[in-house]
């Protein structure tokens, strides 16, 4: 109970966070989508960074390195420092000048104006809007996966049907998503992207150090660090993986397992050198056969899982992270920058805020492979592992308060610019510039955000089981794929409208081809291990390049607009 | 150093990021960082390096000018 009143306390303070960033609202439509472009480099990082790290970053890192071990930073983490950083200094800057020079609020207007194409806004909306909700979707499903462990036991009499049987008591996902989801609309609601860039900032600085100080504890409860780093579970020389520890929360310590406790079994083991690995500690991939208990019946069933990473699977994914240029919620916060130079902290800061935040999750998920059951959700294995080795209510709710954080400083951003290109790409773009007020512009974002959080929440509902990390790898596929159209539209004047069209529809069609044939949200993995994502990227630069070399180049006019001359520069 | 060498850099850093020879070690450093994510933590941190690079040498001055021109 101490718990939740943590957490609802943090929400209350988020609240009024809120209604701050609504007095400073200056009313105008430019100021509730890009603040009048008034925001400086501190705030700028901290929003930049709070947007694309969610869910995603501490449920789902710390739960991909449960499964497949360390491997998961590099795989993420370290390509998106060096890829992020580029894509801020290249694509980023040069986005914030024509925006600025041109008065683009969205990313369509940008792609309208650069390739004299209205059809191209119509085409790219309900892309966007489709890609953008599964990225929702992971925030309020991650939420409800972390709140329900660490509340149990707290109403036994009210919620009776927990996710699994030791849960029982804690806050149901449905009523989390939905307070995350008002919250969140709250803030949004009052402050636009002024409110969202202060509530991001509050909420960065609250997930880092939260999430330094639950590394701690948990340090702390595992021994130290040294000890912490022989927990994982290891293979011995029969081919059984073994968790040589488990966590006595009596004693609130370490006890070795005399003799270690088998949890699974490695597929094919003939290779000598797995016997005492901690297969979590390396990267080659070996698969290994666990067992789990269905939460009704009680029943253990077997499942395979590969730990490790295959290399190629390794090199594919530095196109993932390529999704960033495309992700109009970030396009948004790079037009609120005050001035260029506001990005120069966050190229610089990026790689290492990425950095003081994914190497303790997957080390945490590396090390809960040791005291922890095999089948647990992957989302749900940070929240268990607080609950298991931190025991002090006070200090787990403001832990939990610090996944939150992550996960609604996304959401915000990702409302916010839905309702800003709705308003701007599709209402103000049929109805002319002149047919309706500042304040009637404000109260349509307003409706429409409305609008998707709900259908948000209510999609959330069907997809809670979905595993949060591979929920984001999809949508991060989606716009990864949308990157050529981007990079030519800012840096080859040979692009042309009939290029970007085909790209954009060739990236579509692979990546519908793909999410169909993962069974919709799974992992997914072509041929030897080639992410999806690498095909669908290739196959919409080819497209782009080779369309755009047989069609009319753009005109003279629009030609100089963004391409100016040296001497105009 | 110039815009050349910075791009020289980043893929020299991104031949770096494919750390095939650590793949099958799980030797700890410090008693407790598997090599593999040290070294990735320590690829993080060039990845900065090469960013205040970037700043240094390759800011594009003219588009910043062109921006804040009425």
């Amino acid at each position: 109970m101490t718990t939740l009143i943590v957490i609802i306390g943090y929400l209350c303070l988020l609240l009024a966070l809120g209604f701050f960033s609504n007095k400073l609202f200056r009313g105008t439509s430019k100021d509730y989508f890009v603040a009048s472009h008034s925001i400086g480099p501190f705030l700028l990082l901290m929003s930049v960074f709070g947007t694309t790290m969610t869910a995603f970053a501490l449920v789902g890192s710390t739960g991909k390195s449960f499964e497949r071990g360390i491997g998961t930073y590099g795989l993420m983490a370290s390509i998106s420092g060096l890829v992020h950083a580029a894509i801020f200094f290249l694509i980023g800057i040069r986005l914030w000048a024509f925006g600025k020079k041109h008065g683009f609020i969205t990313q369509i207007q940008f792609f309208r104006a650069r390739f004299e194409s209205d059809s191209i806004g119509y085409l790219l909306f309900p892309i966007l809007v489709l890609l953008v909700i599964p990225y929702l979707l992971i925030g309020i499903i991650g939420a409800g996966k972390t709140i329900e462990p660490v509340t149990a036991g707290a109403f036994p009499a009210l919620f009776t049907n927990p996710t699994a049987p030791q849960w029982l008591g804690g806050v149901p996902p449905w009523l989390t998503g939905l307070v995350v989801s008002l919250v969140v609309l709250s803030y949004v609601f009052m402050g636009g992207s002024r409110g969202a860039a202060f509530a991001n900032t509050f909420q960065t600085i609250v997930f880092m150090i939260m999430g330094l100080v639950a590394f701690v504890f948990i340090i702390n409860a595992l021994g130290g660090i040294n000890s912490a780093g022989k927990v994982p579970a290891r293979i011995d020389e029969k081919g059984l993986v073994v968790q040589d520890y488990q966590f006595d929360k009596q004693k609130a310590q370490l006890e070795a397992n005399e003799p270690p406790k088998p949890i699974g079994r490695v597929i094919d083991f003939e290779n000598s050198n797995l016997t005492n690995q901690q297969p979590h500690f390396w990267r080659e991939p070996v698969t290994v056969e666990f067992k789990k208990k269905i939460p009704k019946s009680g029943e253990l069933v077997p499942f395979e899982r590969e730990l490790g990473i295959p290399f190629i699977t390794f090199v594919t994914y530095l196109f993932i992270p390529l999704s960033v240029g495309m992700f109009p919620h970030l396009f948004q916060h790079w037009l609120t920058a005050r001035s260029a130079k506001s990005f120069r902290l966050t190229v610089i800061a990026h790689p290492l805020c990425i950095m003081v935040v994914w190497v303790p999750c997957v080390l945490v998920g590396a090390w809960a492979s040791g005291v922890l059951p095999p089948g647990i959700p992957p989302p749900a294995v940070l929240s268990a592992m607080l609950n298991l080795l931190v025991g002090d209510p006070i200090l787990i709710g403001l832990l939990t308060a610090g996944v939150l954080a992550a996960i609604m400083s996304s959401l915000d951003s990702q409302f916010l610019c839905l309702g800003t290109i709705f308003t701007n790409d599709i209402v103000i773009h049929r109805a002319g510039e002149n047919k309706y007020s500042d304040k009637q512009i404000i109260f349509i974002a307003r409706c429409f955000i409305v609008v998707i959080v709900a259908v948000t929440y209510g999609l959330a509902m069907l997809a809670k089981n979905a595993n949060v990390f591979d929920l984001a790898i999809w949508c991060f596929s989606g716009f990864s794929a949308l990157f050529p159209v981007i990079f030519a539209a800012l840096y080859w004047k040979r692009t042309t409208k009939q290029g970007a069209i085909a790209s954009i529809i060739a990236a579509l069609l692979t990546w519908l081809y793909y999410f169909h044939e993962s069974g919709y949200g799974g992992e997914y993995m072509v041929g030897p291990g080639i992410v999806p994502a690498a095909i669908c990227f290739g196959a919409s630069a080819i497209v782009l390049i080779a369309v755009s070399l047989f069609t009319k180049p753009p005109s003279e006019e629009t030609l100089d607009k963004f391409f100016p001359k040296k001497s105009e520069l | 150093m110039g815009k050349a060498t910075v791009w020289a850099l980043f893929i020299i850093l991104f031949f770096l990021h494919q750390d095939f020879w650590w793949w099958e070690d799980s030797d700890l450093v410090f008693g407790f960082m598997p090599i593999g994510l040290a070294y990735h933590a320590a690829f993080s941190v060039a990845c900065a390096c090469l960013g205040a690079l970037a700043i240094r040498y390759a800011w594009p001055h003219d588009l910043e000018k062109f921006a804040e021109e009425k």
